[in-house]
């Protein structure tokens, strides 16, 4: 058995809501796993612990309509990789998992900012990547997110400057 | 409280002292030693992953090059493997070999532009010379091989754009040989020269425990004893059919990422003298669909400064859904904080330094004449005019001995 399937056997031997087709192996080394809000924190944490996935390498954020979606990517040491996904309903929060990963605070900073996405649990910090101006409720990466022209259209707000 | 006890607040950055690129640093200072510090990104962002969404696969290519000035084709590669496992695409093996060999030109011309920074950082500029001038062999190289010093534009969805020829063969295993016997050098300069050795050691300090918390990557990892490489655990390209070490330190600080580098260079010339050895015949480029079927796909990456992410994701449209990308500098930047606390504020720029930041160093000189007109040197005329400028100024450089070098 590949270091793919014993994982895959063993998170679906632990978690029977992962069993059925929750969990997808796209090719060697790449596991798609589908949780829910209720359990996501049981299996990422027995990754972590348990599995050896000690790397995130980063958390992507999705706009897919009603839901916010999140995937975790965990790295093992062996390459394999389990992109671990969750869905949340806009508005509602997720929980930090800056107890496991310290440094992926950036990260969960990144998808407040660019999908508007809550994070319980997050430290005090400066936002990340938007300026400190940047208008509240504004997230460039939601699909119905449109540029909205500057209301002051001076030559300065259009990016002239005049030459000296 | 007497003055070496109060905090000081010094704000380094956004315009910063060791970097081309913005980034913000407040330190606390108390007396000469960091306190704390707290760091502000962001000033670069400039909205690529959105601008990907609104673009077709194609040209989202030439977009992520563009990411990043120095290592344009790891995020290109990065990107183009993870839609071409989307669309279930049999990449031919002579084009991983390409892509292999380009990418490791990369690292050594990334890895010596580091060489020459972290010198210069310390005030070692003589270092900083031999290592530049040396580094122009490598990037007249990539030029001749793909066209471009940087952003190579090389990958294409389903292969690469340009064969490598019999008769560039030679040239690359010259480039090789000689920046081989120079890296030799340089690590014989780290072992023997004492006042390297001493403004480097316990610089900027990474304890491995901290290393895989703060989610470090690449050398800044290894020279803490992370012994983790993509390249190894997760083989992309061909680095599954090429031998090499993956070097680590166990000094956790600024000279074991020195040794970590320089270490990386010597392997990167086997792997390349492999890959040149072995390259299959065979087409360089398959047919790729335009609409790029509904799916996701990771791609994983080992770039000059550690591991770069790409997540793609299609919808059966020319555009895709979604594109992240997460840059090494962006997983090394947490470990800075770390590195900086509790050592002197001179050690600063060296330190932040020695994660080997990302910045641009693509351009191309402009010869531009009062009425406005402008046009193109070549690289003939560039060094000759360089050669002039000195000359005038009274250095002249006609008595040198210049290394030959493959004919640009």
């Amino acid at each position: 058995m590949s270091a793919t399937e014993t994982v895959k056997a063993d998170l679906e031997a632990r978690f029977p809501a992962l069993a059925g087709g929750a969990i997808r192996a796209s090719r060697e080394r790449r596991l798609w796993i589908e949780t829910s809000r209720e359990i996501f924190a049981d299996v990422f944490r027995h990754l972590v612990k348990d599995l050896g996935f000690t790397n995130l390498c980063t958390i992507t954020g999705l706009d897919e309509g009603a839901d916010l979606g999140f995937i975790y990517h965990l790295a093992a040491d062996n390459g394999v990789m389990a992109n671990v996904k969750v869905r949340c309903p806009k508005g509602q929060s997720i929980r930090t998992v800056t107890e496991l990963f310290p440094g992926a605070a950036i990260y969960e900073r990144e998808v407040e900012d660019l999908l508007g996405a809550q994070v319980d649990g997050l430290g005090p910090g400066p936002r990340y990547p938007l300026p400190d101006d940047w208008p509240q409720g504004e997230h460039p990466l939601l699909k119905d997110w449109k540029q909205k022209k500057p209301a002051d259209e001076t030559a300065a707000a259009k990016g002239d400057t005049p030459r000296e | 409280m007497s003055d070496h006890e109060k905090i000081m607040q010094v704000p380094v950055g956004p315009q910063h002292p060791a970097l081309k690129e913005p980034e913000s640093f407040m330190v606390d200072l108390r007396g000469e030693k960091i306190d704390a510090v707290r760091m502000r990104f962001g000033y670069n962002h400039r909205g690529i992953e959105k601008g990907c969404e609104q673009r077709s696969f194609t040209q989202d290519l030439y977009l992520v090059e563009r990411i990043c000035g120095i290592c344009s084709y790891a995020h290109s590669t990065a990107f183009v493997q993870a839609v071409e496992e989307i669309a279930g695409l049999e990449i031919p093996r002579r084009a991983l070999y390409i892509r292999t060999i380009v990418a490791e030109l990369e690292r050594i011309h990334s890895h010596l532009l580091w060489l020459g920074v972290a010198g210069h950082e310390i005030g070692f500029d003589t270092l900083l010379m031999y290592t530049w001038r040396d580094r122009e062999q490598v990037m007249i190289l990539l030029a001749q091989l793909t066209g471009n010093r940087v952003n190579y534009g090389l990958n294409t969805i389903g292969g690469v754009r340009r064969d490598i020829t019999a008769e560039q063969i030679p040239s690359i295993l010259k480039v090789v040989d000689l920046l081989e016997e120079r890296t030799k050098y340089y690590i014989e300069l780290a072992q023997t020269e004492e006042t390297l050795r001493q403004r480097l050691a316990n610089v900027g300090v990474l304890t491995r425990e901290d290393a895989l918390s703060l989610g470090a990557v690449g050398p800044t990892a290894r020279a803490s004893g992370v012994d983790r490489d993509t390249r190894r655990d997760d083989p992309y390209g061909a680095y599954g059919e090429v031998s090499f070490k993956v070097v680590t330190a166990q000094s956790c600080d600024v000279f074991g990422r020195t040794v970590v580098r320089l270490g990386e260079l010597l392997e990167a010339y086997a792997i390349i003298r492999q890959l040149v050895k072995n390259i299959p015949d065979g087409p360089v480029l398959v047919k790729a669909p335009r609409r790029i079927p509904a799916g996701e796909a990771v791609s994983r990456y080992e770039a000059p400064r550690g591991e770069d992410v790409h997540y793609v994701r299609g919808n059966g449209t020319e555009k895709p859904e979604r594109v992240k990308v997460r840059a090494p500098t962006l997983a090394n930047s947490q470990a800075v904080a770390k590195m900086l606390e509790d050592g002197y504020l001179a050690d600063l720029p060296i330190v932040i330094a020695a994660i080997d930041p990302c910045f641009s160093c693509t351009d191309r000189m402009i010869a531009v004449k009062g009425n406005g007109e402008s046009r193109a040197m070549t690289w003939d005329e560039v060094s000759r005019y360089g050669v002039q400028f000195y000359k005038a100024r009274g250095i002249d450089f006609s008595r040198v001995r210049l290394r030959e070098g493959p004919a640009a």
